[in-house]
């Protein structure tokens, strides 16, 4: 059985994955993967999770024709429209996933990080629809980065605290996280927003991902040469690949030059699991630095190191330039405004198109993971 | 006797070392000494900022060890640090050095148990004790498994959350304390949030002996010298001499109650 099949024994995706956590989280991480293969194996659970994304997340998402860039480029393209979902990112699947089975193991509280604020926006929404109160941890920079979304998330009733140490950004709000979690690990479930952390977190948001490329899979009329999303952290990346896994299609990952945890980090443990990361030689967390707060992270998702290093995935980066033009050129050509994050995929296709990674004729499913509302203050000083 | 291990950031400061051996001459007896990491899982605010301060200074794990390997120090100390530290140059590399630094003892807080089994065999093939953490919410049968495979001595985490001070001493930091005793032969040594003479004689009591940390380097932050930070040490070390004497006697009061019943 294909490893994105299958629930990692002792949470290992070959060398990778894991569970480095303070003895203090060693239970709670088992109660929860416990809690998680019990929710995912009953199928009333499955229904309640099925109707909310139907109902309420407004699934499926279409798989939308770029048709207009197709002719430009000489591939076929087709988006898989996430930025169309509730709340405007594929974090809505994960997020109701999680906050049912919080609900369901008696927590009354969520804690969750977040970087560009689409997954606190995400879990606060979550939050509010099952009746969870939500502590989210932010860094300063992305606070001052993302205002629309915090109001966002301050409107749904969540409490939004900054993060202060560090760079400000993701990493560090994944650690405040953490800490949150430990002081409080009978009370509150940790949200988390990425398929990276402790095991079973990989495992189950990828899970909880699936369903954009158990979509994708269903809604393409032909089995795609390529398939395409960004990766920050991962998981939607993850959630796409899974559901191709098992064909011939070529699965492409793209990072964030600044942030190329794939092709510039080493293996090492961060925030709970063994996985490619950005260090110093000493093994210091190196500072990621990207346009897209969602991906200026220093670490993948370890399922994606155990695809890259087995060779069934590859990773390839851009630069915040390419990221920018992508955007604009996918809105006047498609109509379509979407993530800084989504459009380091874009950029990749078209920085690739007719070139050896991406011939002409190519048939490409581009996983679009949000939309780009939030963006805006960004692109306006870039233009 | 009541065992004294204060914890120091290395590198918090240019004269850290003056620090370290103002531990010493306080009545420590044994030093953990934090290898400052960017991303301290279980630390909370104090010796975050410590590491942050240290790492700011350009402090690398290489710079630390030659600085240790030339200092007069005569306790056992113990590297406090995380698993990345560790892995980047190989365990075995890793815990090599360490012991040519004169260093006896590591503890990893975020590796627990189940990932353990590598570093155990570098520590063990180096000379190094590796210690392992007990956490309130540890069950029966890993907490003995736990007590089996630490060296040393076995850290009880006397709460639930990260290190830090707090205004007492958690009620579970007794009741652990009592569970790893019933099964080890090792010390016990309790840690986390433990600040002031008055709760390390209640750790103490609970166990075989006690950490502090952050109420330490919460000083150091603001500036206490050598000397300053050894009179802090000396009070708990005095506190705890105190209330071992007085249970001694206790003790053989009792004895001679009974001596006279017989």
């Amino acid at each position: 059985m294909p490893i994105l099949m299958t629930e990692p024994a002792a949470g290992r995706f070959g060398d990778f994955g894991g569970r480095f956590v303070p003895e203090s989280l060693v239970p709670a991480c088992d109660a929860l993967a416990v809690a998680f293969r019990d929710a995912w194996a009953d199928p009333a659970f499955r229904a309640e999770l099925d109707d909310l994304l139907a109902v309420y997340a407004g699934r499926p998402t279409p798989l939308t024709p770029a048709r207009n860039l197709s002719a430009a480029l000489g591939v076929e393209l087709l988006l898989k429209r996430e930025d169309l979902a509730h709340t405007g990112s594929h974090k809505i699947n994960n997020v109701l996933g999680q906050g049912l089975l919080a609900r369901r193991t008696g927590k009354r509280r969520i804690i969750a990080e977040t970087g560009a604020g689409q997954h606190g926006v995400a879990a606060a929404t979550a939050a509010a629809l099952l009746g969870l109160e939500a502590t989210i941890f932010m860094g300063e920079r992305d606070i001052e980065r993302q205002q629309l979304n915090v109001l966002r998330m301050t409107t749904l009733g969540a409490t939004v605290v900054p993060v202060t140490t560090g760079s400000r950004t993701l990493s560090d709000a994944t650690n405040e996280a953490m800490r949150a979690w430990v002081a409080d690990v009978d009370d509150a479930h940790f949200l988390l927003g990425s398929v990276g952390g402790p095991h079973p977190y990989p495992w189950m948001v990828r899970e909880l991902q699936r369903v954009i490329g158990d979509e994708a899979r269903r809604q393409a009329p032909y089995v795609p040469d390529v398939v395409v999303a960004c990766v920050g952290g991962g998981s939607n990346a993850a959630g796409t690949f899974a559901g191709f896994e098992d064909t011939t299609a070529r699965l492409v990952g793209v990072e964030a030059a600044g942030g190329a945890a794939m092709s510039c980090g080493r293996p090492g443990v961060v925030h709970g699991s063994r996985s490619m990361v950005l260090q110093d030689p000493d093994g210091q967390v190196a500072e990621a630095t990207s346009i897209a707060a969602g991906l200026d992270y220093p670490g993948i998702g370890p399922e994606h190191a155990f695809l890259g290093s087995a060779g069934r995935a590859e990773y390839h980066s851009v630069k915040d330039d390419e990221v920018i033009a992508a955007v604009r050129r996918l809105a006047r050509a498609e109509g379509i405004i979407c993530a800084l994050e989504s459009a380091h995929a874009v950029a990749w296709v078209l920085r690739e198109a007719g070139g050896p990674l991406l011939p002409t004729g190519s048939r490409v499913v581009l996983t679009l993971s949000g939309r780009g509302d939030k963006d805006m203050a960004t692109l306006g000083e870039t233009a | 006797m009541t065992l004294l291990v204060p914890y120091l950031t290395a590198g918090v400061t240019e004269n850290w070392i003056d620090h370290l051996l103002a531990l010493q001459e306080a009545g420590a007896d044994a030093i953990e000494v934090g290898l400052p990491f960017s991303d301290p899982m279980l630390d909370g605010a104090t010796i975050q900022q410590a590491s942050g301060r240290a790492l700011a200074r350009g402090v690398t794990v290489a710079s630390v060890l030659a600085e240790i390997k030339d200092a007069p120090v005569r306790v056992p100390l113990i590297a406090f640090t995380y698993a990345n530290l560790v892995f980047r140059p190989g365990a075995a590399t890793f815990c090599r050095r360490l012991a040519e630094a004169g260093f006896r003892g590591l503890i990893v807080p975020d590796l627990p148990l189940d990932e353990a089994a590598g570093v155990e065999r570098a520590a063990a093939d180096a000379g190094i004790e590796l210690t392992l953490l007990v956490a309130p919410v540890t069950p029966d049968d890993r907490l003995a498994e736990i007590v089996a495979r630490s060296r040393g001595y076995v850290y009880a985490v006397s709460r639930m959350g990260t290190t830090g001070e707090r205004d007492s001493l958690a009620s579970s930091a007794g009741a652990l304390a009592a569970r790893i005793k019933a099964v080890s032969t090792l010390p016990v040594l309790v840690g986390f949030g433990v600040s002031g003479p008055e709760q390390a004689v209640e750790a103490g009591r609970a166990g075989d002996g006690v950490v502090i940390g952050s109420a330490l380097m919460r000083r150091v932050l603001d500036g206490a010298t050598p000397a300053d930070l050894g009179a802090e040490v000396a009070a708990v070390r005095a506190a705890l001499d105190h209330a071992d004497q007085e249970a001694s006697a206790d003790h053989a009061s009792h004895a001679e109650v009974s001596g006279h019943r017989g």
